[in-house]
Formats: C-alpha cells, sequence, structure tokens
C-alpha cells in the first residue's frame, strides 16, 4: 500500500453511539481527543505495516471510539473538578487575606500557583503510619473519603451540556455519597490509635446526627416544589417560576448552615478542632494523605457550594436570559459567590462546641425546617408558585 | 468510652509554651486534671545570686516575653527599695507609660491567643496588627520590641526621644478607634459569647483561696489592684478605675482584659500630661550604690497577668545573696485543676485561654 496522509486517519467525525443521545461537551471534547489520539496512532502503524486491521480498527471503529472517548471524558471531568477546586482554594486563601488583613498567597501570577507548591510540598513529606495502626480502616477510610469526595464534585452538572450523569435520582445519589464522609471520619478516627483522632471520630458522627436532617427536610422541600430529583429538572423549574431563594428564604439559610457542617468548616469544625485536639481526627495523616484530605475538603466545599446553586439560584440559568452563551460560566460565578459567604463566615466566627451544635442542629434548624416544609405545602396547596 | 488520660502538651496547640495538662476524660467530660510544669526551668534565681545587681535587670526582662517591663520594673522596684533611694516623678512617670503600653501589648497578645484558641484566625491577626504600633513605642523608647532592658536601679535608661509623646498619643488614639472593631466581632458574635459564657466559673471566696491575681481574679469580682491599693510610682495621683467584672466565667476575665486596656490608655495619656509639666532637666535616673545593705525587702508590682513580686535578701555585697520570683501565672496555673473538672475538652482553650499562660515566669 502507498504513503498515506494523515488526513485520511484523523477524521473527524460526528460521533456516532453516544451513550447520552444529548450534545454533551466533555463527551464530545474526548471523542476529538481521541479520533487525534487514534488516528495518529493508526497512521503510525500504518507507515509500518502497512494494510493491518488493526489501524482500520482505532480509526475507525465507532464503538470502540465511544468506550474510548468515555475513559477520556473521566480525565476531563477530573481534570475541570480540580482546577475548579485549585480556583476555591485560591479564592479562599485570598478573601482569608484580605479580611484578615494580611498577605495571602504570593506564588505564581496573583498567588494562584500556590496550592501547587502545597501539593509538592506535601507530596515530598514522609509518610507515616503508626505501627499500632488498624492497617486497613487507616488505609480504606481514607481511600473511600477521598474517593466519594472527587466522585461526588465530578459529578456535579455545570450545565445541560456539561454533566456526567443525568437521571432521575442525580440529586439523592449525591447526597447520599455526601454523607458517607461523617463515616470515614468516624472509621479513620477510631483506627489511628490516637486518643486525639478517636475523640474527633466520636464528634464526626454527633455531629452529623444534628445537621444531616434537617438538609434532607430541605432538599425535600425543594424537591417538592420542583417535582424531580433530576437536577436539570430542578434547575429548569426555577427558570420557569423563580429562584427558590425567593419562596424558600428559610430553608435557604436552614440549607447553608448544614451545608457549611457537611464540609466540616469554621464554624462547624469540631473534629479537626485544632486548638484542643491537635488535628482531630487527622492527626495521624501525614504527608501526601493529608494533602489529600485537605483536597477532599475542598471538593466537599465545591459540591455543598454547587448544591446550594443548584437548588436555590437557578443553577446555570439567569433571570430573563435562560441558558445564555456560557451557561458553565454562569453556574462557576454563582458557585464562587456561595463560596465567598463560606469564607466570611470562617474569617467571623468561632468554632462552636459538640453539644451545642446538637443543640442548634435539634432544637432550631430542625423546627426550622418543618415550617420550611410546610411553606412548600402551602405554596403547592395554592397551585405553585405564581407571578 | 470508659475514662482515659489524655496528656495534652508540652506541644499542643492550646498550651501556649511548654507545659502539660494532663486530664483523664470520660468521652468528652474532664473528669481530673493536672498541670505539670518543668519544661522551661532554667534555674532563673540560682543564677542570678552570681550576678552583680545591674546585671539582673535583663534577665529579669527575659522573665516573660510579653510582660519585660514589668518584670524589670518589679526587680529596680526591690533593689530600689533595698537601698533606699527615692526616684524622681520624671523617672517614675517614664515608667508609668513604659508599664502600660507593657500592658496594653501583653493583653492583645493574650487576646491574639485567644482568638486561636477559639478557633478564630481573624482576631489573632487583628490583635497583633494593632500590638504592632504599640511595639514601635517600645522601639522609640528603648530600642526593642520585645526585650525592652528599660528600668534601671534609680529610675530609668533614658528620657523620652523626640516627638515619642506624639508618636505615644497618636498611637492610643489609634487603638482607641480600632479597637472596637475587634470587640464588636467578639461580642455581637452568638457563638463566641456561647463559647465564653458560663465556662470556668470561680467564685470570688475561691478565687482567694486559689490566690488568683491580676485580671484573672478582678474577672471573679475580688476588687483589687496592686496599682491602686499599694501605690507605686506615683499612681495614685492618677485618675482611674480598677476593671471588676463580678460573673467569675471566662467572658467577665475577657471583659476584665479589655477594659485593661482602655484604661491604660487613660493612664498613658494623663502620665503624658504630667510628664509635660515636670521640667525636662530633671534627671531620669538617680546615681545608685554598688552594693545593697544587709537585709529582706520585697516589692510588688501589677503585672499585665497579676501580681508579679520579687523577695530579695541581700548581705551587703554587690549580688544577692537570693531572689526569689513569686509568679502570677505560676499561682494561677494550679489553679487550672479546679477550673477545668467537669467541663467539656473544647472548654479547656476557652479556660486556660483566658489565664493568659507564660512560661517563662512560671517555670523562671
Amino acid at each position: 500500500m502507498p504513503y498515506s496522509s494523515i488526513r485520511e486517519w484523523v477524521t473527524w467525525s460526528e460521533p456516532i453511539n453516544s451513550p447520552y443521545g444529548v450534545f454533551n461537551i466533555p463527551y464530545e471534547l474526548a471523542y476529538r481527543v481521541w479520533e487525534l489520539i487514534g488516528g495518529t496512532l493508526a497512521w503510525l502503524i500504518n507507515l509500518i505495516f502497512p494494510g493491518n486491521s488493526l489501524s482500520e480498527y482505532l480509526a475507525f471503529d465507532q464503538t470502540f471510539a465511544s468506550y474510548i472517548a468515555i475513559a477520556i471524558m473521566v480525565i476531563v471531568i477530573f481534570a475541570v473538578a480540580f482546577v475548579i477546586n485549585l480556583t476555591m482554594i485560591w479564592q479562599e486563601r485570598k478573601v482569608l487575606g484580605r479580611m484578615m488583613d494580611r498577605r495571602a498567597t504570593r506564588i505564581g501570577p496573583l498567588g494562584y500557583l500556590q496550592c501547587l507548591a502545597d501539593g509538592l510540598k506535601t507530596f515530598l513529606k514522609e509518610n507515616i503510619m503508626p505501627e499500632k495502626a488498624d492497617k486497613k480502616g487507616y488505609m480504606w477510610a481514607l481511600v473511600v473519603l477521598i474517593g466519594t469526595s472527587v466522585l461526588i464534585a465530578c459529578m456535579i452538572p455545570l450545565s445541560s451540556r456539561w454533566f456526567v450523569v443525568d437521571y432521575n435520582t442525580g440529586l439523592l445519589l449525591i447526597f447520599g455519597l455526601f454523607a458517607i464522609a461523617p463515616f470515614m471520619i468516624l472509621v479513620a478516627g477510631w483506627s489511628q490509635n490516637n486518643k486525639y483522632s478517636l475523640i474527633g471520630g466520636m464528634r464526626a458522627a454527633a455531629q452529623m446526627v444534628a445537621y444531616e436532617v434537617p438538609m434532607l427536610l430541605v432538599l425535600a422541600s425543594v424537591v417538592l416544589l420542583a417535582g424531580s430529583f433530576n437536577i436539570n429538572d430542578i434547575v429548569y423549574a426555577q427558570m420557569e417560576t423563580t429562584w427558590y431563594i425567593l419562596p424558600l428564604f428559610l430553608g435557604f439559610i436552614v440549607f447553608l448552615i448544614s451545608a457549611i457542617a457537611e464540609s466540616e468548616r469554621i464554624p462547624f469544625d469540631l473534629p479537626e478542632a485544632e486548638a484542643e485536639l491537635v488535628e482531630g481526627w487527622q492527626t495521624e495523616y501525614s504527608g501526601m494523605k493529608w494533602g489529600l484530605i485537605m483536597l477532599a475538603d475542598y471538593f466537599r466545599g465545591y459540591v455543598a457550594c454547587a448544591l446550594i446553586v443548584i437548588m436555590f439560584l437557578g443553577g446555570w440559568t439567569l433571570p430573563f436570559i435562560g441558558d445564555g452563551p456560557i451557561p458553565e460560566l454562569v453556574f462557576l460565578l454563582k458557585v464562587f459567590m456561595v463560596f465567598f459567604i463560606f469564607a466570611w463566615v470562617r474569617a467571623a466566627h468561632c468554632r462552636i462546641r459538640t453539644d451545642q451544635i446538637l443543640h442548634f442542629g435539634w432544637k432550631v434548624l430542625l423546627p426550622l425546617s418543618v415550617v420550611n416544609l410546610v411553606i412548600v405545602l402551602a405554596i403547592m396547596l395554592a397551585g405553585g408558585i405564581l407571578w | 468510652m470508659s475514662d482515659m488520660w489524655i496528656t495534652m502538651g508540652p506541644q499542643h496547640p492550646f498550651s501556649h509554651g511548654l507545659w502539660t495538662l494532663k486530664i483523664r476524660a470520660d468521652g468528652e467530660i474532664v473528669q481530673e486534671a493536672e498541670p505539670v510544669i518543668g519544661y522551661l526551668h532554667r534555674g532563673w534565681e540560682k543564677e542570678c545570686e552570681n550576678r552583680t545587681y545591674p546585671m539582673i535587670i535583663p534577665m529579669a526582662d527575659r522573665l516573660c516575653y510579653s510582660a519585660s517591663m514589668t518584670w524589670s520594673h518589679v526587680y529596680c522596684k526591690v533593689v530600689e527599695e533595698a537601698m533606699g533611694i527615692e526616684l524622681t516623678d520624671r523617672a517614675k512617670y517614664l515608667r508609668v507609660v513604659a508599664d502600660e503600653i507593657c500592658r496594653i501589648q501583653s493583653h492583645l497578645m493574650w487576646l491574639a491567643a485567644m482568638g486561636t484558641d477559639l478557633g478564630n484566625l481573624t482576631v489573632f491577626l487583628w490583635s497583633l496588627r494593632e500590638r504592632e504600633f504599640f511595639l514601635d513605642l517600645n522601639v522609640k523608647l528603648c530600642g526593642q520590641r520585645l526585650t525592652t532592658n528599660y528600668p534601671r536601679i534609680g529610675g530609668v535608661r533614658n528620657d523620652m526621644p523626640y516627638y515619642f509623646e506624639r508618636d505615644c498619643l497618636r498611637a492610643v488614639d489609634r487603638f482607641e478607634k480600632m479597637i472596637w472593631e475587634l470587640v464588636a466581632m467578639m461580642d455581637e458574635s452568638a457563638i463566641f459569647l456561647s463559647r465564653m459564657q458560663g465556662v470556668g466559673i470561680v467564685s470570688r471566696k475561691d478565687a482567694a483561696n486559689f490566690g488568683l491575681t491580676g485580671p484573672t481574679m478582678r474577672g471573679c469580682g475580688v476588687d483589687f489592684d496592686v496599682r491602686r491599693d499599694d501605690p507605686y510610682c506615683n499612681y495614685d495621683q492618677l485618675e482611674w478605675d480598677v476593671a471588676v467584672c463580678n460573673d467569675g466565667d471566662a467572658y467577665g476575665r475577657y471583659k476584665v482584659r479589655i477594659e485593661e486596656m482602655f484604661q491604660s490608655c487613660d493612664i498613658i495619656r494623663q502620665a503624658m500630661a504630667k510628664l509635660d509639666a515636670i521640667p525636662k532637666t530633671e534627671p531620669t535616673r538617680v546615681k545608685a550604690p554598688r552594693r545593697v545593705p544587709e537585709g529582706t525587702h520585697f516589692a510588688r508590682v501589677e503585672d499585665p497577668r497579676g501580681e508579679s513580686l520579687m523577695y530579695l535578701v541581700s548581705d551587703g555585697t554587690d549580688k544577692p545573696y537570693r531572689l526569689k520570683v513569686r509568679s502570677p501565672i505560676f499561682v494561677n496555673v494550679s489553679a487550672s485543676k479546679h477550673l477545668v473538672k467537669g467541663v467539656r475538652i473544647a472548654d479547656i482553650p476557652a479556660i486556660m485561654g483566658t489565664l493568659d499562660m507564660c512560661l517563662g515566669e512560671t517555670d523562671r
């Protein structure tokens, strides 16, 4: 076979066999990337072994390409979530720096590369495991904790054209995975053979009891109003009527507080209260393990902010405009605005006590969330949100 | 969970300095506590016996890093009493100004530590920011930020530099304006109040029996201040109030310290006015003899942390025969055993934070 041009192999054909059935940017992107890589590979192999069937397979088999595209899509989605995460860490540092009247990050343009420097530093640290720790609990708790945190961060859709899964119980799944972390903190704290981490783990369990119920009641109210667990449906229901922060302001406040507690940030970072428990349940995690825990914390912070945006602030839509040209950017801007509130709260408040958060959760948040549910029922009985 | 002993310290975020609090905890509740000190013992008192009297002044500075002015003051005071020296008015008021600057910056350091104890880093950084202005005053007055080496036996080392009065009044005015921002952030935060109110309660009787002194005692409702009740350095000629709070809890001690800072500002202003009236030619230091006549003497001064007292036995030579230090924190920390009994582990930093620990003077 004579010499063939690379253009014959890299075809830029429209993806067929898409598992989504609708336009999905990460999948399209991944498919194009595979066409480029697979086509080039096929061309190279064909140069050496002209006329083989492997080249045909790599370049033109659409089913195979769709599988590979999904694998590449995972990387694309994770990379984007990771960059969002780094931006949030950077944002929090900048906001806290300004509020505390001190310097914030300084490495790289606008201090953006500080996270990379920190990551490198934790990576180079010695990795210590306590001799008498329960090895399985110690490692697997960490794996599950970080794994679920990254998973839900990747599952958050940025818009109706940027998502991983879009099915009817999407929100419920995210909440379910979100609630795994406190259990893992309990296991991790217990497994380390350290008194501080044990107390920290127990505090995580106590804290979870306080905020989980009000949080799910608020979720129920939003789902009742929208009539679906599907994130797309909730967002477009808000576009058609109004942002749910207006009718459900009470629920928004309850959810904001619960979300801060869920992502374990000041004032609700009891499990890692450094004043009395050194570093709480993280005490015995060193080096990159600790770095990954910190990263997972911010992944969960991102998820908390994104859930608030999806449930109360109209997701990626804008009033009177709808989706707009770049809904992803609108969504991220809203997320960063909510995260600003998180950072603000962190700058302004002290840490709360275990008995106080239980008191607060059961005697203040829970009644308020029930009132919120009653408001929703009243709206439903009156025939939905009317302009 | 059954009871377990937890050793908090000597390297622990809540222990500001090297000391250990051993607690027996039943879950989160503290059943029993035992403070352990001595990690910073450096034989200070014994070391003094081999040094001449002027050589001890810089050592006295190093008893506590944030109260160096009052510690060298109390040392100079006991030697002056032993020698029978009377200071000039100018030296007295200069010492008052220096002491009050020291008190404000020490209390700000306490507030900063309190902020991190409760998990609020903003309080920490804002307090340290305000503290810088008073450390700058220290630099102007004596060239050093912390270990000032300013008082001398028979007076102070040097007079005020040019424009010190202006800088001092500016710093005080600015402080009084800015500190409200900080106080508002704490007092209007429901979380801060819930962490501080009603924890670590000490009754008036207990405060006296434990031997608590200073803001810790005044926060329990005992109205006693060495500056007023055993006046030195013309404190009796200035008009100010002793800050007292009857609550006896951590919040009461917090309020007393905040109020004391404002009173210190008033004292600085009045002392500056008095210094204005004294002719600049008056010496700031009188000649002191080399040897101290035989005898025993003691002097006490109101330290930012309580009542600091030094007891001197002299044998007629130029070196002290014995110099005993009564550290306020040494006594206050012994009360921690009773203070933290029955509270939660989370309350320990809040309670111990209000004692304002300083281990340099405790272990000596």
